[in-house]
C-alpha cells in the first residue's frame, strides 16, 4: 500500500485503467463493425449476382431446367398459402395461451410446468419440429406432404414467440385498468376482450410479425416434411366462382416455398442457377427485413406514444 | 319511485349471480387453458414421436453399434449405423461458430450496455435484430459462394465444402441472439451497483467486468446456452456449405455432415415411410434433442447456482 501513497503513482494507475476503457471501446466498435460489414457484404454480394435476374417474369414463371427461364411463381404462392395456415393457427393459440398464463392461471405446479415448457420449446431446434410434423401430421393424421402440414409445423415453431409477446404486452398494462373494469361490473373475459387485448394489440402484433418473419425464412422443418423442390403448377385457387366461393382444396396440395426454391438453386452446380438463388435470396431478405423493420417501428412508436 | 321499485327484481337479476354468465366465463377460461396446455402436449408429442420411431430403429441396430461404430452409411448396401461421424461434424461446426459468436456477442453486449452513447445503442440494437432475422438459407448461400472462395484464397488446399466456412458464418449468424440476451441481462442489473462501483473510483471497464457481469451471470449463461442450442441445431448453413458426406473428423478444413444436414439429405430423397432409412432420421433427431437437452440442463444448473436477486 505504501508504494502508491504519492499522487504521481495514483495518477499513473488511473491513466492505465483509462487506457483499458479506451481499448475496450475500440474493441466494442470493432466487434459491432464485423457484424455490420458482414451484413453489408452479404447484401451487396446478393444484389450484384441477383439483381439482374429480378424482373416481372421472375415472379410469374415456374421453375425450369433452363436457368434463364426459371422463376419463383410456385414458391411465393406456396409461401403465402403456408403463412396463412401458420398465422391462422399460431395467432389464436398463442394469444390464448398468453392470456391464460398472464390473467387466469393460478400459481401452481401446472402453471410452472407450462412456463418452463414454453421456454424449452423456444430452444428446440427447428428441424425437430419438422420431424414431429413428419411423423404426426404427414403420416399419423394423414395430411400428407401438404400446405396444411407445413403451415402447422411452422405454427408450432413460432407459438412460443407469440405467447411470450402476448404475455409481455399484457403484463405492461397497469392493474388500475383491470380494477376499473371490474369495478364497473365487467367479468374477467369482458375485461380481457374489451380492455386488455385492445390496449396490448400493438405489442402482440409486433410479436406476431417477428414470428411470421421467422417462419417465412425457415427451411429445415419444411424440407423435413417432404416439400418438393421442383413444382411447376399452382395449388387450387382458394376462391371459386360458384357458391360457397371458398375452397379448401389447396390445403392438401403439394407445394414448395421460397427458401426451399433458393436452397434447390444454390445446390446446383451450374453458375447460372446461383444467380437465380441470389435473386430469390434477395426477395426473401427484403421480405423478412421489411417485416422485422415494421415490428421494430411499431415497438418504437408504442414506446413513444403509450404512457400509462 | 314506484318504477324504481318495480324494476328492482330486474336489477338484482342482472347484478346478481347469473348461471349463464358464469358458464360462459368458465367455458372461455377452459378454451384458454387448453391453448396453454398445448405447449406441454407439443413437447410430449415431440418426445413420443422421436422415441417411437427410434425404438423401431434400435430393434435393428444395437445401441452399442450406434454409439461406437465409426461409419454412418445407412443408405448403402453395406450399412453402418454409427452416429459418431455426425456428432463430430456437429460439434466441430458448433465449436467454430461459438468461438466466433460468444466472444464477439459478449463484447458487443458489454459495449452497448456500458459504453455506447444513447444514439449508438438506439441504432445498433434494431440493426442487430434485423441481422438476426435474415433467413438461414441466405447465410448458407453466403458461406458457400462468398466465404469459402475467400478462405480458399488464404488456404488454397481448402475443399469447396468445409466445416470452417459453415462454422464461421454460423457464428456471425448467432451473434445477435447472444448479444441481445446478454445485453438485456446486463441492463437489468440495478443502477446503484454501478454507482457504488464508480463512487469507489472504478473505471467503466472495471465496473463492467467486475461488477455488472458477475451480477448478470445467470442471464449471460442463459444467452450462451441459447447460442449453443442454435449452433447445434442449425441446419441450412451446414447443409449447404459443409457438404453432406458423413466424415469422422475433428479437422474443420474437411467436408463433413452434421446431424441436421443428414436429416435434410434424407428428406430430400424419397424414402418410404416405415423403412429403416426413415427411422434413422428420428434416431438422429433424438440424438440432437438429447445434445441440446444436455446443454440446457447445464445452463439451468448454472443459472440456479449463480442467480443473484436484487
Amino acid at each position: 500500500m505504501s508504494s502508491i501513497n504519492n499522487l504521481e503513482e495514483i495518477r499513473k494507475i488511473i491513466d492505465q485503467h483509462r487506457k483499458w476503457d479506451l481499448a475496450f471501446t475500440v474493441a466494442g466498435v470493432l466487434a459491432l463493425m464485423i457484424a455490420v460489414v458482414t451484413f453489408i457484404v452479404l447484401f451487396a454480394h446478393m444484389l450484384i449476382d441477383g439483381a439482374p435476374r429480378l424482373s416481372w417474369d421472375f415472379f410469374t414463371s415456374f421453375p425450369s431446367r433452363r436457368p434463364e427461364m426459371a422463376g419463383i411463381l410456385s414458391a411465393w404462392v406456396g409461401t403465402t398459402l403456408v403463412m396463412i395456415v401458420t398465422a391462422a393457427s399460431a395467432v389464436p393459440l398463442g394469444i390464448g395461451a398468453g392470456v391464460y398464463l398472464e390473467e387466469y392461471a393460478s400459481k401452481n405446479l401446472l402453471t410452472e410446468i407450462i412456463e418452463i415448457n414454453v421456454t424449452n420449446l423456444a430452444g428446440v431446434p427447428s428441424i425437430i419440429y419438422g420431424l414431429l410434423a413428419l411423423g404426426l401430421f404427414v403420416y399419423q393424421l394423414g395430411f400428407g406432404q401438404s400446405i396444411l402440414a407445413a403451415g402447422l409445423a411452422l405454427a408450432l415453431l413460432i407459438l412460443p414467440v407469440v405467447i411470450v409477446a402476448t404475455r409481455e404486452a399484457i403484463r405492461a398494462i397497469p392493474v388500475a385498468i383491470r380494477e376499473g373494469a371490474y369495478a364497473l361490473g365487467a367479468t374477467k373475459w369482458q375485461t380481457v376482450i374489451d380492455h386488455l387485448l385492445p390496449y396490448s394489440s400493438a405489442g402482440i402484433l409486433t410479436g406476431i410479425i417477428i414470428g411470421l418473419a421467422r417462419a417465412i425464412g425457415e427451411t429445415a422443418p419444411v424440407i423435413t416434411i417432404g416439400a418438393l423442390t421442383f413444382i411447376a403448377f399452382l395449388p387450387p385457387a382458394p376462391i371459386k366462382n360458384e357458391f360457397p366461393f371458398l375452397s379448401f382444396e389447396w390445403l392438401t396440395a403439394p407445394f414448395t416455398v421460397m427458401p426451399i426454391q433458393m436452397f434447390n438453386w444454390v445446390s446446383r452446380p451450374e453458375e447460372a442457377f446461383q444467380f437465380n438463388a441470389a435473386a430469390a435470396g434477395l426477395v426473401l431478405v427484403v421480405m423478412t427485413l421489411a417485416m422485422n423493420g415494421l415490428a421494430i417501428y411499431l415497438r418504437y412508436r408504442m414506446r413513444k406514444t403509450i404512457k400509462w | 319511485m314506484t318504477e324504481w321499485r318495480r324494476n328492482k327484481a330486474d336489477r338484482v337479476g342482472k347484478l346478481g349471480f347469473s348461471f349463464r354468465r358464469h358458464l360462459h366465463e368458465k367455458f372461455i377460461e377452459f378454451l384458454l387453458f387448453l391453448s396453454a396446455v398445448l405447449s406441454i402436449a407439443i413437447m410430449f408429442a415431440i418426445i413420443v414421436m422421436l422415441l417411437k420411431e427410434s425404438w423401431v430403429f434400435f430393434q435393428h441396430v444395437s445401441l452399442w453399434d450406434f454409439l461406437t461404430d465409426t461409419q454412418w452409411t445407412p443408405l448403402f448396401d453395406d450399412a453402418h449405423y454409427g452416429i459418431l461421424p455426425l456428432v463430430s461434424g456437429t460439434l466441430v461446426s458448433s465449436f467454430i461458430a461459438l468461438a466466433v459468436a460468444l466472444p464477439l456477442g459478449t463484447v458487443i453486449a458489454v459495449y452497448l450496455s456500458e459504453f455506447a452513447p444513447f444514439a449508438v445503442r438506439e441504432v445498433a440494437k434494431p440493426f442487430l435484430e434485423l441481422l438476426g432475422g435474415v433467413p438461414t438459407v441466405v447465410y448458407g448461400y453466403f458461406a458457400l459462394l462468398f466465404v469459402t472462395p475467400l478462405l480458399q484464397a488464404i488456404f488454397p488446399e481448402l475443399p469447396g465444402f468445409n466445416l470452417l466456412s459453415a462454422g464461421l458464418v454460423m457464428g456471425i449468424m448467432i451473434i445477435p441472439y447472444v448479444s441481445s440476451m446478454t445485453e438485456d441481462a446486463m441492463r437489468a442489473v440495478p443502477m446503484n451497483l454501478r454507482e457504488g462501483s464508480y463512487a469507489m473510483g472504478a473505471t467503466r471497464f472495471q465496473t463492467a467486468i467486475r461488477v455488472v457481469m458477475p451480477a448478470a451471470f445467470s442471464g449471460i449463461a442463459a444467452a450462451y446456452i441459447l447460442g449453443i442450442s442454435r449452433a447445434v441445431g442449425e441446419t441450412m448453413v451446414v447443409a449447404i456449405a459443409a457438404g453432406m458426406q458423413p466424415n469422422l473428423t475433428w479437422n474443420p478444413m474437411e467436408p463433413a455432415a452434421t446431424i441436421t444436414a443428414y436429416i435434410v439429405q434424407v428428406s430430400l430423397g424419397d424414402l418410404p415411410h416405415g423403412s429403416i432409412g426413415y427411422q434413422t432420421i428420428f434416431a438422429a433427431g433424438l440424438t440432437l434433442l438429447i445434445l441440446t437437452l444436455i446443454f440446457n440442463i447445464i445452463g439451468h444448473v448454472l443459472r440456479k447456482r449463480y442467480r443473484e436477486v436484487y
